[in-house]
């Protein structure tokens, strides 16, 4: 009994000595697959910024900078890119990164990406002269070089040897050796349980401060953890607010209130151009197969409802007539009159003026994902009172995502409308964009067909002139709000939460976690 | 034959899980075409259960490595987990039991048959929240979260595990209390009972020696399947706890839709199933000799 008490006495005077050095983060999802390129997963995109450098990036003003390239030369006919790399860069073994290299991460890249696929099909063929030197000949010239190899977000062109990216496009690579700032520790990576980093002593970031995902990529910490365990809100709160994990990626807007309230925990929105939601029709069947009855569902679903249903937290949210992220350099509130200036009863009258005839429009709606969960509840409630006669489905977003990619009529396991949410990049021009892919059967889930839109995409990409991209983004916009491609549903940020002697958060799109210091 | 049919009927497509938001139709089928789904039923079925014959229970579509090492890499903190909640409810909940049985009627009998009701009522994450924010966050004695391994240190090992295990305990506590108050008190009403404390035994003697003993069998039978249950049912602690085991594996596995993982996790559960049932038969020689396989 003494020996007893004496180990209780033991456990509660000694607590856990904290290591200073160990990053503790809780992503905000668990991480399962490892190759950035094979999936448009966030999480992996995440892991490869970790693991990974990219030729370019993009700074916290949307610029596009070098990163791995040093200098770079276009042709005055615009048809050949020569890149050099900057001197000293390597990957994790020791091996130099080679032209070779960023030839087969690129070509991999390309055959993934949709933004990576349009650039391809400009691209005639790619040689590196030297080792440190690449070039890119073009069949024509085009205008988004810089934009598709700085693209922050999913699929980022991260470089890897070429014996990795050598791997087929639909396999996943079964290594993760980069030339990132912190090296992948496969021996204590435990799926669902812990993922961890070490720092590239060897890495050479660039001179420039750390901006977006561009600048230099110094690192401050010897040691990041992602704890996957650890997902139920509540338990997430209690351990920050406790110092036994120093930072949480997207806290559940419920907690801010209570988070606000610890000392400790500082609120930091890194990523000010957040998120947008999106409604995602059905262009397949009944009734959204008719462009009346989908601009009317698209005056019916008001941003703001949405907005306050799902965030809450005021501060956090903003409507944005655009289906570009407000903010940024294609933004326009063009042709967005339909949701922006109009009202429920305007809704109605688009409605009955359409012939719809009754049609039950089945909503997915997602019951364990909180960050997207309440929007159908809301989208259900407008379209009823608009005068459409609503199916709302309930089930877990793994259904969900498998049901929306099925073409099927929504009475034959089909769907009518999902609702999801957007990283800025991934929506702030119309390549990035999915949803604006009107190439039918081939594009984005809903499989919108018009041929007046893939027409303009096809000349924003071939437009090297700022301006005249501007005005094709444009068009493509007023055009897409006339077919009703897609109904924008606003704008939300979700602030990390962070001890407070974590600092320097890197401004800018996507979770990095260079340039962080923990005191 | 039933999981593998009933995992290919239930909806979603790994494929679609894995292949992210932004990817078209046509990348989801080849994505399909290379986990081997576009093969029809029966050939994945012979496929699967070809590799089980041989020990191999397939890969995990997601982290692309054995099932079985998948299993190995939660079954520590599970077991743990399980064998600490089973220690704690066994130490406890016998004498109280036992107790309970002895005072039948009493004040003791009714607060502990009431503590054993609110066990049962009280959710085991209301329960779990509220240890945390008592003993955690105010008291600051123990972790909030967490499994340290074995390997880590046994004080770590030990300081992770308490809050969890007197959690998922208080229902077992519940539990194996009652069943040993019902099976002591049917014992005492035995003759031999009467015999033995005619014959002058302390109390405590035949409590023990006499009672618990020939009431051994249907407890020992509780504790079992309590065992087993532990084993695979453990999701809502590991989820508040942030436990990496098995029960939160077959969770996500489940929501994933990661066939080879859930297959190889049902028989994994069957095996212990069945095991921890053969155990317990076994077990039933010990306390009472007079039965014989």
């Amino acid at each position: 009994m003494r020996r007893l008490l004496g180990c209780l006495a033991f456990l509660v005077v000694f607590p856990v000595s904290a290591q200073d050095k160990v990053l503790r983060v809780v992503p905000h999802s668990n991480l399962n697959i490892l190759d950035p390129i094979w999936t448009t997963q966030f999480m992996a995109r995440n892991h490869g910024y970790m693991v990974y450098d990219t030729l370019f990036g993009t700074d916290d003003k949307n610029r596009v900078q070098p990163q791995m390239v040093d200098k770079w030369t276009v042709s005055p006919d615009q048809r050949l890119w020569t890149f050099t790399l900057r001197p000293g860069l390597a990957f994790h073994d020791g091996k130099p990164v080679t032209g070779e290299d960023v030839i087969a991460s690129l070509t991999r890249w390309g055959k993934r990406d949709a933004m990576g696929q349009k650039l391809m099909t400009f691209v005639e063929r790619m040689d590196s002269p030297q080792a440190g030197t690449f070039r890119i000949f073009l069949r024509e010239a085009c205008g988004i070089m810089l934009e598709a190899l700085g693209k922050p977000s999913s699929n980022v062109p991260f470089i890897m040897p070429k014996s990795v990216a050598d791997t087929p496009a639909d396999q996943q690579i079964t290594q993760s050796i980069g030339s990132g700032p912190y090296i992948f520790k496969q021996d204590e990576f435990k799926p669902g349980d812990r993922a961890v980093y070490v720092k590239n002593t060897k890495y050479q970031p660039r001179k420039e401060p750390p901006s977006g995902t561009a600048g230099g990529k110094h690192v401050y910490v010897d040691r990041v953890e992602w704890n996957l365990a650890l997902r139920d809100a509540q338990s997430q709160v209690n351990a920050l607010a406790k110092g036994e994990v120093d930072v949480l990626e997207r806290p559940a807007f419920e907690s801010y209130e209570q988070l606000k309230k610890v000392p400790e925990i500082a609120i930091v929105t890194k990523d000010p151009l957040g998120f947008q939601y999106m409604g995602r029709f059905n262009h397949l069947h009944p009734p959204f197969n008719n462009p009346k009855v989908r601009q009317a569902a698209i005056a019916a679903m008001q941003q703001e409802p949405f907005l306050r249903a799902q965030v809450g937290v005021k501060e956090y949210y903003k409507p944005c007539a655009s289906m570009y992220t407000c903010g940024t350099p294609y933004a326009s509130t063009k042709g967005s009159e339909v949701q922006s200036k109009t009202n429920m009863k305007k809704a109605q009258e688009l409605l009955k003026s359409s012939g719809y005839d009754g049609t039950p429009v089945v909503i997915l709606k997602p019951t364990d994902l909180a960050a997207i969960q309440k929007l159908p509840d809301v989208a259900a409630q407008l379209l009823r009172q608009a005068g459409f006669k609503v199916d709302l489905q309930a089930m877990d977003w793994n259904t969900v995502v498998s049901r929306r990619a099925k073409k099927d009529p929504p009475a034959q396991g089909g769907w009518n409308i999902f609702l999801t949410a957007w990283l800025a990049p991934d929506v702030w021009s119309p390549l990035t964009n999915a949803a604006l892919g009107t190439a039918g059967e081939k594009s984005w889930f809903g499989w919108p067909a018009d041929d007046q839109i893939e027409k303009l995409r096809d000349e924003f990409a071939r437009a090297t002139d700022d301006a005249k991209k501007k005005a094709i983004a444009e068009q493509i916009q007023v055009r897409a709000f006339e077919i009703g491609t897609h109904a924008p549903l606003g704008e939300y940020v979700n602030p990390l939460a962070t001890r407070k002697n974590v600092t320097g958060w890197v401004i800018g799109t996507g979770d990095v976690y260079w340039n962080i210091k923990k005191n | 034959v039933f999981v593998f049919l009933l995992l290919r009927l239930t909806p979603g497509d790994p494929a679609a899980i894995m292949a992210g938001d932004a990817a078209t139709s046509e990348q989801i089928e080849r994505i399909r075409a290379g986990l081997g789904l576009d093969k029809p039923l029966p050939v994945q079925f012979g496929i699967w259960l070809g590799k089980v014959a041989q020990g191999d229970l397939g890969e995990s579509f997601y982290y692309r490595i054995k099932v079985v090492a998948l299993i190995g890499q939660r079954l520590e903190p599970t077991l743990a987990l399980a064998s600490l909640t089973i220690f704690l409810a066994v130490i406890v909940s016998i004498p109280l039991g036992v107790l309970a049985a002895w005072r039948f009627g009493g004040w003791l009998d009714r607060c502990l048959m009431g503590f054993s009701v609110l066990g049962f009522s009280v959710p085991v994450f209301v329960l779990a929240y509220l240890l945390i924010w008592l003993v955690s966050l105010k008291l600051g004695w123990l972790p909030v979260q967490g499994y340290a391994r074995l390997s880590e240190g046994f004080v770590p090992w030990l300081r992770h595990l308490i809050l969890p295990a007197l959690t998922l305990s208080v229902i077992y506590i519940a539990l194996i209390a009652r069943v040993t108050r019902a099976s002591v008190l049917e014992a005492l009403g035995e003759d031999y009972i009467r015999t033995a404390r005619a014959k002058g035994l302390a109390e405590t003697r035949v409590l023990v020696r006499h009672a618990l003993a020939n009431a051994a069998i249907p407890i020992a039978t509780v504790i079992g399947i309590g065992i087993a249950l532990l084993i695979g049912g453990v999701v809502v602690t590991e989820s508040v706890y942030a436990i990496p085991g098995l029960g939160r594996l077959t969770v996500d596995a489940v929501l994933a839709r990661d066939f080879p993982t859930v297959q190889g996790l049902i028989l994994f559960f069957s095996v212990v199933y069945v095991g921890v049932n053969l155990l317990i038969d076994l077990s039933y020689i010990v306390f009472d000799p007079r039965i014989r396989y």
